[in-house]
């Protein structure tokens, strides 16, 4: 470790750190036109377009693949896959920085963002999906940050406290696993007020258990994809344990991926026969439904299948990755693409730059946290005086 | 035995679902509400209107709302559709396309104030309120700006003021809440020159439209707007022609908006209360299996312990008794080769059981 603090100190012009410097600065700049000049001066969002990118990517994107949080801890510490145990702390550190950019872009996004503690304490609309979500995803960031603890203390150096939060684990992953199921498919139910506004092939009672399932898709090959990133960029992090069970991750996961998504595809089958929306399939719409499904969903399900009868990692890697987009563009679609379809052309929404700007800058600052946080303390190994502990 | 009981708990906790989940479906669709009594509501026919935008002048009297771009004597806006903006809570549009003798027609687009409003059950602050006497109301104090309430409504009716830094609110027809109170007649109403539009108790208004369908048929579709749509409005429409000729979605169906929701929502207390119970099980089930692997694994190793030392101890034996018929100096050196051999083979056993238990 304190190598890498010196290698850094040597030179803070690395292409890393000039490229995030100038997005930095740049999110600055449009943080102050934000928050100045109004969302009409940085956003393209219209009375008929009330929400677009800061809703459809950075809450329902960020929320979604965040999902590795939920699904990993579960997997380890409920169903007993110990040796998935090195994916744990990578996937609650990424979990906690999503989450917490979420409730960061959420600021952007609202007409009075200092108000956002309102629905809890001022009145609450209980009869409202997004009243859910906003309880669920404000009570799981508590507990991630609870979870990611033992982290900081580790490297601080604080035993004690860190031993009794380590003691927490068994509840905060049961709790975590609630408010995730809770939210994750509320964020999907949060369309099912507008039945004219989505498009029918989107439109389905089951939207939340879509959202759901997806997410654990999301979960499952965002933990991949990332270990996978992480070992590109922070190999000489890595201890033993954590580059020897790299692959086993990948595989145990992608086998897992492979079933939920062919689950995912059924259900989604089903939401069609049951509405009867098969009609729909020869329009423009139901062309591009079907590359969302077979595409996106079939396809990476059949690859998980082969990645790991045939032990290819890297096929899984490419796969997780293509999964991963095809949990954005599900997201894009029932949020944008999808949304207001029958407005004419000239009434429907695309990103301003502005915005793309702000998604950008706020993805940018976690980077910048993982980063910070991967080199420094035991995420990607394991601390020497709690080898064996967990 | 805990096993078991887990077991049979996770069972009960699924068998429970189900059933609570029917029960929470039909509670949901048994529920219906037709307003509050005597609730008021405005009635639009427009086989009255002349398209003159003096609903619109008066709109913005009433409300104090900034002055239009264009005058509302100026009618070549009607040339364009139009919709409610953050500057008008209604707006007039013309209908050049419609299959009607005398000319084109026109529609009134303000909030219907629903009987069970989408906006009001999307919003997560309860900023929206129905009113006993039938105003959708809007409470500006409490408003986060999440703008939910707009993609919930399905008339696509609240507006928001974007173009406000620190204090934008959501924009909409309040059904003149101030001025019905008091008494006084909405400010679209009143400045209406041609009675296309009535006040008056919901209930009464639609006595009066049916009367107006049952004594002109030809005049009329027979259809009123807004009686059952989405579970209701207070505003209601009669038409010359079919609905979707003048711009108003006859796809919307009768659910009230809340009960679009109610089957998520029910969800919730359910996910609360089986999924801790299920968790545990499974958590409790997985740590048995490991126990007991762990035990086989302590057995494992005990056998290979017992297995090696028996093994080093035979050929001790053996080396000593070979080491009889040799020299003295012999005897000690192979003595101390067989130990060692037999050291070997126990720490094997000892890892391969470690490492079969890893994976
Ligand atoms: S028309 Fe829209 S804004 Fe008006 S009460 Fe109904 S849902 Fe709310
Ligand atoms: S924008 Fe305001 S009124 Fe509309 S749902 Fe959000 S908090 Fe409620
Ligand atoms: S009822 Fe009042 S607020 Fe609504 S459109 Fe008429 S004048 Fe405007």
């Amino acid at each position: 470790m304190s190598e890498d603090t010196a290698t850094i100190g040597k030179s803070y012009f690395t292409p890393f750190n000039i490229i995030a410097g100038l997005i930095v600065i740049m999110g600055l700049v449009l943080t102050v036109i934000r928050f100045t000049g109004g969302l009409a001066a940085t956003t393209n969002l219209s009375d008929y377009n009330p929400w677009g990118l800061w809703i459809g990517f950075d809450l329902l994107v960020g929320v979604a693949l965040a999902a590795g949080g939920y699904v990993t801890s579960a997997a380890v510490y409920l169903f007993g896959m110990k040796k998935y145990h090195s994916a744990v702390r990578p996937a609650i550190l990424t979990a906690f920085l999503g989450y917490a950019l979420v409730v960061l872009a959420l600021h952007y996004d609202v007409g009075r963002p200092w108000r956002l503690p309102y629905p809890f304490i001022v009145q609450q609309g209980t009869t409202s999906l997004l009243f859910e979500v906003g309880a669920c995803v404000a009570l799981y960031l508590m507990v991630l940050f609870i979870e990611f603890t033992p982290v900081p203390l580790e490297w601080l150096g604080f035993k004690h406290a860190r031993n009794l939060v380590v003691k927490l684990t068994l509840l905060l992953t049961v709790f975590g696993v609630v408010l995730s199921t809770l939210h994750q498919s509320s964020l999907g139910a949060l369309f099912l007020i507008a039945p004219s506004k989505l498009h029918p092939l989107w439109y389905s009672p089951y939207l939340p258990v879509y959202f759901f399932v997806s997410s654990i898709i999301a979960g499952l090959s965002m933990v991949i994809f990332e270990s996978t990133l992480s070992f590109r960029f922070f190999k000489h992090k890595m201890d033993e344990s954590h580059s020897a069970e790299k692959d086993t991750i990948a595989l145990g996961f992608g086998k897992a991926a492979s079933f939920v998504l062919a689950g995912y595809f059924i259900i989604k089958v089903i939401g069609i026969s049951a509405g009867n929306q098969w009609h729909f399939l020869t329009t423009n719409y139901g062309l591009w439904y079907l590359v969302e499904l077979l595409g996106f969903v079939a396809l990476p399900c059949f690859f998980y299948a082969v990645g790991v009868r045939d032990k290819n990692v890297t096929l899984i890697k490419w796969t997780a990755f293509w999964t991963v987009i095809g949990v954005v563009i599900n997201r894009f679609n029932v949020s944008m693409i999808a949304f207001n379809w029958h407005l004419p052309s000239s009434e429907r929404y695309f990103p301003h730059w502005m915005e793309i700007g702000i998604s950008v800058f706020i993805v940018t600052v976690g980077l910048i946290a993982f980063k910070f946080i991967v080199t420094r303390m035991p995420i990607l190994y394991e601390h020497p005086e709690y080898k064996d502990a967990h | 035995m805990s096993i078991s009981r887990r077991k049979f708990l996770g069972w009960l906790g699924a068998a429970g679902l189900s059933t609570t989940l029917s029960k929470a479906a039909s509670a949901a669709t048994t529920k219906h509400f037709t307003g509050y009594p005597d609730s008021v509501g405005v009635l639009f026919d427009n086989t009255r209107c002349i398209g003159c935008r003096k609903c619109e002048a008066g709109c913005n009297k009433v409300n104090e709302l900034p002055a239009p771009d264009q005058s509302f004597d100026d009618l070549t806006v009607l040339a364009q559709q139009r919709r409610t903006t953050a500057r008008a809570y209604t707006v007039v549009n013309r209908y050049d396309k419609v299959n009607h003798p005398k000319g084109p027609l026109y529609g009134k687009i303000q909030c219907n104030h629903c009987l069970e409003p989408a906006c009001a059950s999307a919003c997560f602050v309860r900023a929206f309120d129905k009113t006993k006497i039938g105003a959708v109301t809007y409470d500006e104090t409490v408003c986060v700006g999440c703008r939910y309430c707009m993609i919930a409504c399905p008339f696509e009716i609240p507006t928001y003021e974007y173009y406000k830094a620190l204090t934008p609110r959501v924009m909409k027809c309040t059904l003149c809440y101030p001025r019905i109170s008091k008494g006084l007649l909405p400010g679209c109403v009143e400045s209406c020159p041609t009675e296309s539009l009535t006040y008056g108790k919901r209930r009464d208004l639609l006595r009066i439209a049916r009367e107006r369908i049952h004594r002109f048929p030809e005049r009329y579709v027979d259809h009123i707007y807004g009686e059952h749509e989405m579970g209701g409005t207070s505003w209601l429409y009669l038409s010359a022609v079919p609905f979707r000729e003048v711009g108003m979605r006859e796809d919307l169906g009768v659910t009230p908006a809340p009960e679009l929701t109610a089957g998520a929502l029910s969800g919730v207390p359910i996910v609360v209360g089986m999924w801790p119970v299920l968790l545990t099980g499974i958590y409790a089930i997985s740590k048995r299996k490991e126990k007991i692997a762990s035990a086989e694994k302590e057995q494992a190793v005990t056998t290979a312990v017992e297995q090696a030392k028996a093994e080093a101890e035979a050929q001790l034996a053996e080396a000593l008794a070979k080491a009889e018929e040799e020299k003295k100096k012999a005897i000690e050196s192979e003595g101390q080769k067989a130990l060692k051999e037999g050291d070997k083979p126990q720490a094997e056993e000892a890892d391969k059981t470690e490492t079969e238990e890893d994976s």
